[in-house]
């Protein structure tokens, strides 16, 4: 689905790491660790062509990611979903608009009817109308969640999704993440969170990768 | 850019246009410029196709007009006139010859020296008009024959004063269309300036519609249309208040009192049109030109 291979990522003369390689699979969950400055966000933005590798291929669902096909890259990325830490909405619109903006953007309005579902399924059905700056950090993580997977995507990569959360919410958020990947989706859940990785031991079938010292340790077992 | 694509800007969608909010101050930059071009390119086109037109009208009184004259100082001067009548109705492309009155010689001072002028008593050149034949004829030779056929007699065919007013008209014509060209030019720079500053201020917002799939097509059709629509209905408003302020500035009596042409005389006024068309079509070369190559540039 997401393949980079060989995959270098400089910034400036700054070598962040390189040489990874990375395949995620249908309906795989993992977890990407490492200290901070490690990279885990500059990897997950080079899975949905936000960056673009210093070397290597990174290639999803059959497409190459690279500046000089910005359309198909975007198209690419309408089949990845994606939960920032730091979540950014369009402020002046409600929070429903905000969760059915990728619909909006694809030209899927027929999906629209799943809004309401999908706002109680992440329990934000009674904050549909108000505008985001009104939400709290946990609230917040869940509209972006439900952003992320409102037009179903294969992938869902989510980057620190708890950084900002209590340990409920964390575990809420991680269970509604568990609900995706039972339903077939591929998870990244990048973290440095070890007891919520713990936590989800006996709960998930999950690889746990760690980015360290420029490198990308695959841990090999799974949790 | 193809037509599709122009009905597909002027459509616009809706719901792209709302994930841009309306904020910050190009979006009453851009409308105020094109008011205030499109005002200037009103009285630009106003004063500059007036001039035009008063050049024409000069030019068009003087061509076909032909006169001989026989200066005060030709001695026998009502013999030499005769004998200058007498050569023209024979000359081939006359159609008509005939002597100006002392009447009609009085009528053509009175502006500058005023009614009741001795014209006996003043030394006057007399004057044949000459009308000629449909066919048309050489009046330079004809100028030549007059002349050593009748000493003193002299033709003027005018072509000393009309053709500088042609030239004129034509030069007053391309001032006109020069001045709406920098004015075109001035709005291509501002609106360009303001979708720069657009963009920049809606980065985030561009970063948002981008990590939820995003063209950049689907972003610049939502500044492309915004600046559209502001460059349209600027100019629209400023080509309105133009009109009105040359109405109320150019009245028809002061026209006529002047002896100076309406500047939009009847249905010309229908030309006004082509300013917010022309404005809003240019907005739309330029955001898209620019909001294309800058998205590029914003990661």
């Amino acid at each position: 689905m997401i393949e980079l291979k060989n995959v270098a990522f400089h910034y400036g003369s700054e070598n962040l790491f390189d040489q990874v390689d990375l395949s995620l699979e249908p309906g795989s969950f993992h977890f990407l660790t490492g200290p901070s400055g490690a990279g885990k966000t500059t990897l997950l933005k080079l899975c949905y062509g936000a960056l673009f590798a210093t070397a290597g291929q990174v290639a999803a669902f059959g497409r190459p990611l690279d500046p000089e096909t910005r359309d198909e890259t975007a198209k690419a990325r309408r089949r990845i979903g994606v939960v920032h830490q730091d979540c950014s909405f369009l402020d002046h619109l409600t929070v429903a608009e905000n969760v059915a903006l990728p619909l909006t953007v694809t030209g899927r309005q027929d999906l629209l009817g799943n809004l309401e579902t999908l706002l109680r399924w992440v329990g934000l059905g009674k904050v549909a109308g108000q505008l985001p700056p009104s939400l709290s950090g946990g609230e917040r993580q869940r509209v972006a969640l439900a952003r992320a997977v409102i037009t179903s995507p294969d992938v869902i990569l989510a980057d620190e999704p708890t950084g900002n959360i209590d340990w409920d919410m964390s575990e809420q958020l991680l269970g509604l993440l568990m609900d995706l990947n039972a339903s077939g989706k591929t998870i990244v859940f990048a973290t440095h969170d070890m007891p919520l990785i713990r936590h989800a031991k006996g709960l998930v079938q999950a690889r746990v990768m760690r980015l360290r010292d420029g490198k990308l340790q695959q841990a090999g077992a799974d949790l | 850019m193809n037509l599709q694509a122009v009905i597909e800007v002027l459509r616009g969608d809706q719901q792209a246009e709302r994930a841009i909010p309306k904020r910050g101050f190009t979006a009453q930059l851009t409308t105020l410029t094109a008011a205030a071009l499109a005002f200037l390119a009103v009285f630009v086109l106003a004063a500059s196709l007036s001039a035009s037109r008063m050049a024409e009208a000069w030019a068009s009184d003087l061509s076909g007009l032909i006169t001989v004259r026989i200066p005060e100082d030709v001695p026998d001067q009502a013999a030499v006139t005769e004998a200058a009548l007498t050569f023209l109705s024979q000359a081939p492309g006359v159609a008509d010859a005939r002597i100006i009155s002392a009447e009609e010689e009085q009528a053509l001072l009175a502006p500058w020296l005023g009614p009741n002028i001795p014209t006996d008593l003043l030394p006057l050149p007399k004057l044949i008009e000459v009308t000629p034949a449909e066919e048309g004829a050489d009046f330079v030779l004809l100028g030549t024959q007059l002349s050593a056929a009748v000493p003193g007699a002299l033709l003027d065919d005018h072509s000393s004063w009309h053709r500088p007013l042609v030239a004129a008209a034509q030069r007053a014509r391309l001032l006109a269309w020069g001045s709406v060209g920098l004015l075109i030019a001035v709005l291509v720079g501002l609106v360009t300036l303001a979708a720069q500053v657009s963009l920049i201020s809606n980065r985030q917002t561009i970063g948002v519609l981008r990590l939820v799939g995003a063209t950049d097509d689907y972003i610049a059709q939502a500044f492309v249309r915004r600046f559209t629509m502001r460059g349209l209905f600027g100019a629209a408003a400023g080509t309105l208040c133009g009109m009105l302020a040359i109405r109320l500035v150019v009245t028809p009596s002061l026209s006529a009192g002047l002896g100076l042409p309406m500047p939009f005389p009847g249905w010309h006024a229908t030309w006004l049109v082509f300013i917010p068309i022309l404005s809003g079509a240019t907005a739309l070369i330029a955001t898209r030109l620019f909001a294309h190559r800058a998205l590029k540039e914003i990661p």
